[in-house]
């Protein structure tokens, strides 16, 4: 593959998966939103599976499968599941900001991201390390989703969105932090995702629905 | 650092800590809770803390050694760590078959409850192990994460409205927290790879490595990485779900938390100072850490003047101890990090005792609120007893340990320049004690239902005791009466109006007429709950800590040189 076109592509890949994170804050529909979730999986397994074929490494492609089966196909499976079950469609009524703001945010965060993660590309050029800002944002834009919506599920969403940009990062600063934490590390998003999926589950035992405005027992 | 010698002591010893909880979680998986094993837990903890011992003077003789394809090392602040969790494991697994049966009696859990909670907490155990003998960074977040994954589970566990959102809170939180030093870790594995001599993310290369890490990386990836692992030691501003988590979670399992758990966590911050002060210099870890550490102390000041829920009160306690450890090492001087870990490990068996005796006050008295328990020196005097002495622990009270080391703390404050800082601090610990004995001395001291015993009755006194001790368990009647999910405030709601009848009662009537009532109204299974007054395996576990605290407050003995070497690795002085 030629640098341009792996430049080319990976730019379009980092593009779809910043996209994707704003398609998140734009929609309402829990179900559209966990749609757009695994379009971002499929974005990211991309992105590492561009990487692998650039530096020509089979482990790395591996990798690649174990991404798009565990973020664009259990992950969105588990939270279709979880909405689901709790019967009628759920849409996030009431953020605590508005779309609009929350746009204007996204732009603002990700400006933030390439302002902060200017020494990360200096650190080592390459178009790799370029992508950084992009992960980054999608990590605040993931902590923003985290902070701001109100159904447990949105939130879940988000901690996964951090997640996906974390990983991301993790990816174009290249180099692998060894197959033990890669592995440890996708055991452990899965595991947290199953936590919470039955602590929902429990929650709706215990409160009816599952805003989290009801989450008032624990105060001072 | 030094090569570990040949002749060094046996390095399958480190496996020992992660596997012996693991075979303990296995026989409680195959077996369950019975009679039979209800004292492996206790035994597990104890073979760690026998362990931790052994290799603490492994290390003290002869260095610190590798193990398990260098993924588990070993040094003096490891093993100091080791320690730690072994004496907090083993205070808690002592006091838990009483705690255990005596909510069993009470019907609020049954024998699938009590083995998923002895399970879990052996897997716990040896999670937070595998923590502190991790070689390097990415292993310590493996298992720091898990230990969330697993005690997400242990305080959820009642299932009622507070427990499932405290748990909530608690993972959410703390997974994002360990997110943030997910993402420093693989930032500073960047910075590392652009070194002269490209470096893994062991703690002994990236020390090595560290002075030609690239300041700019590396500045974000300390400032991630301590915020992200001071989240899970419960360090403002992401502590919200601390109070929570560790009033809801049962009491063997808030100990552990409370103890040791945010213990561990600080551990890894401590490790991450190493290496930002390495690479940049001592200011920018220490801004920071004042930051974190005064931010902390301040809100657990505010929210415990006026706190009403006393197991609310130790978590906002766990809180400003954590914060008084990342002032100390926020100082970073030799004499901080000794009282720093001294402090970790008074803080634990002080902490850890007074989260026992809370679970027992719960269990006797059936509410959590300050205000509706009192005169408990009269009607628990050893319980009592040892929740005030616990309470004095934790206020750095001659002679524990935590008075030499708060005194060590202040005086490396003063000594390093951070005078203002020191002297904030030092007025908000003051605020705190003193909300801390107020609310103390009202649950333990004032007059209890059973004052209106005439004293010339000495004969009936003591079943005037007993009764008076029923009819408060009346009052946590309606807890298990309104089923497993019932929320607490309900039941709150309902108890001033029986207690106040049943209080009306006892004052006016002569006690003959009191019985009857109070064996009427007290027909559930707590009367029995209540009367088992004697003195329990926790009131033993309690003593045995507190006496050890107030031990090492006066000699370290033979922890000396192991907190002089622990510290020398934090420090980074010969």
């Amino acid at each position: 593959m030629s640098t341009a076109l792996y430049t080319q592509l990976l730019n379009l890949v980092a593009g779809a998966f910043l996209l994707t994170a704003v398609l998140i804050l734009w929609r309402r529909e829990l179900t559209a939103i966990i749609d757009v979730f695994a379009l971002q999986g499929v974005a990211l397994a991309a992105l590492v599976g561009i990487i692998a074929v650039a530096e020509g490494s089979a482990e790395l492609g591996a990798v690649a499968v174990g991404v798009l089966i565990l973020r664009a196909g259990v992950l969105p499976w588990v939270l279709r599941r979880a909405a689901a079950s709790a019967g009628v469609v759920q849409r996030e009524t009431k953020p605590l900001v508005n779309v609009v703001s929350s746009l204007l945010a996204a732009a603002a965060l990700t400006l933030l991201a390439y302002a902060v993660s200017q020494p990360l590309v200096e650190l080592a050029p390459s178009p790799a390390t370029h992508a950084i800002p992009v992960g980054m944002a999608v990590v605040l834009i993931g902590f923003f989703v985290l902070v701001t919506r109100r159904l447990a599920l949105s939130q879940l969403v988000g901690f996964l969105l951090l997640d996906n940009g974390i990983t991301a990062v993790g990816f174009l600063t290249a180099t692998g932090v060894g197959l033990i934490v890669e592995l440890g590390v996708s055991l452990d998003v899965l595991l947290v995702v199953l936590v919470l999926q039955v602590l929902k589950t429990r929650m709706r035992e215990a409160f009816g629905a599952t805003d989290l405005d009801e989450l008032r027992e624990l105060h001072d | 650092m030094t090569n570990s010698p040949m002749w060094g002591w046996p390095a399958w010893l480190m496996l020992l800590p992660v596997l012996v909880p693991l075979l303990g979680a296995l026989v409680f998986g195959v077996l369950g809770w019975r009679r039979s094993t209800r004292w492996v837990g206790a035994v597990s903890a104890a073979c760690v803390l026998g362990t931790a011992l052994a290799i603490a003077a492994g290390v003290t003789a002869s260095g610190p050694q590798l193990a398990f394809f260098s993924l588990l090392r070993v040094d003096a602040l490891s093993a100091f760590l080791l320690i730690v969790i072994g004496a907090v494991a083993l205070i808690s697994a002592v006091a838990t078959p009483r705690y255990l049966a005596v909510e069993v009696e009470a019907g609020r859990a049954d024998e699938r409850d009590c083995r998923q909670m002895v399970l879990l907490v052996q897997v716990f155990l040896a999670l937070m192990a595998l923590a502190v003998l991790a070689a390097g960074l990415g292993v310590l977040w493996v298992a720091m994460e898990a230990t969330t994954i697993v005690t997400a589970f242990l305080v959820g566990q009642r299932r009622g409205r507070a427990a499932v959102e405290a748990a909530w809170k608690y993972v959410v939180i703390c997974s994002t927290g360990i997110a943030l030093a997910l993402l420093g870790t693989f930032l500073l594995n960047f910075a590392a790879q652009h070194t002269p001599l490209p470096t893994g993310l062991d703690w002994v290369d990236l020390v090595a490595a560290a002075p030609h890490l690239d300041p700019g990386v590396t500045r974000i990836a300390a400032a991630l990485l301590i915020v992200g692992f001071g989240t899970k030691a419960g360090l403002a501003p992401l502590h919200a779900w601390l109070p929570d988590a560790h009033s809801q979670a049962p009491a063997p399992v808030s100990a552990l938390m409370s103890g040791v758990l945010i213990s561990v966590a600080f551990y890894a911050v401590l490790r991450v100072k190493v290496i930002a002060d390495a690479a940049l210099g001592p200011e920018f870890a220490r801004a920071l850490l004042v930051v974190l550490a005064l931010a902390s102390l301040t809100l657990a000041a505010s929210l415990m003047l006026a706190q009403r829920d006393y197991k609310r009160l130790l978590a906002y306690s766990s809180i400003e101890n954590m914060g008084l450890l990342a002032l100390g090492a926020a100082i970073g001087s030799p004499l901080a990090i000794a009282a720093v870990l001294l402090h970790i490990l008074g803080h634990g068996l002080a902490k850890s005792s007074l989260f026992l005796g809370a679970g027992r006050i719960l269990q006797v008295t059936g509410t959590s609120r300050i205000d509706r328990v009192r005169g408990l020196a009269a009607r628990e005097p050893l319980l009592a007893g040892c929740f005030g002495f616990g309470v004095l622990a934790i206020i750095a009270f001659p002679p524990f340990a935590l008075f030499a080391s708060e005194l060590g703390m202040a005086r490396a404050g003063f000594d390093a320049g951070l005078g203002w800082q020191m002297t904030a601090a030092l007025l908000l610990v003051l605020v705190i004690a003193a909300s801390l004995v107020n609310h103390t001395s009202r649950m333990l001291l004032g007059a209890p239902v059973a004052a209106v015993a005439a004293p010339s009755e000495a004969a009936a006194s003591k079943d005037t005791v007993v009764d008076a001790a029923g009819l408060e368990a009346v009052d946590l009647a309606p807890v298990p009466a309104a089923g497993p999910f019932a929320a607490p405030p309900v039941a709150v709601r309902t108890l001033p109006a029986r207690s106040a009848v049943v209080s009306t009662v006892a004052v006016a009537s002569p006690i003959p007429a009191v019985s009857p009532i109070a064996i009427e109204v007290a027909a559930g299974p707590t009367v029995a709950d209540a009367r088992r007054s004697r003195p329990g395996a926790e009131i033993y576990a309690m003593g045995g800590a507190l006496l050890s605290c107030a031990v090492l407050g006066l000699t370290l003995g033979p922890l000396g040189p192991l907190l002089a070497q622990a510290t020398a690795v934090i420090t980074r002085t010969p």
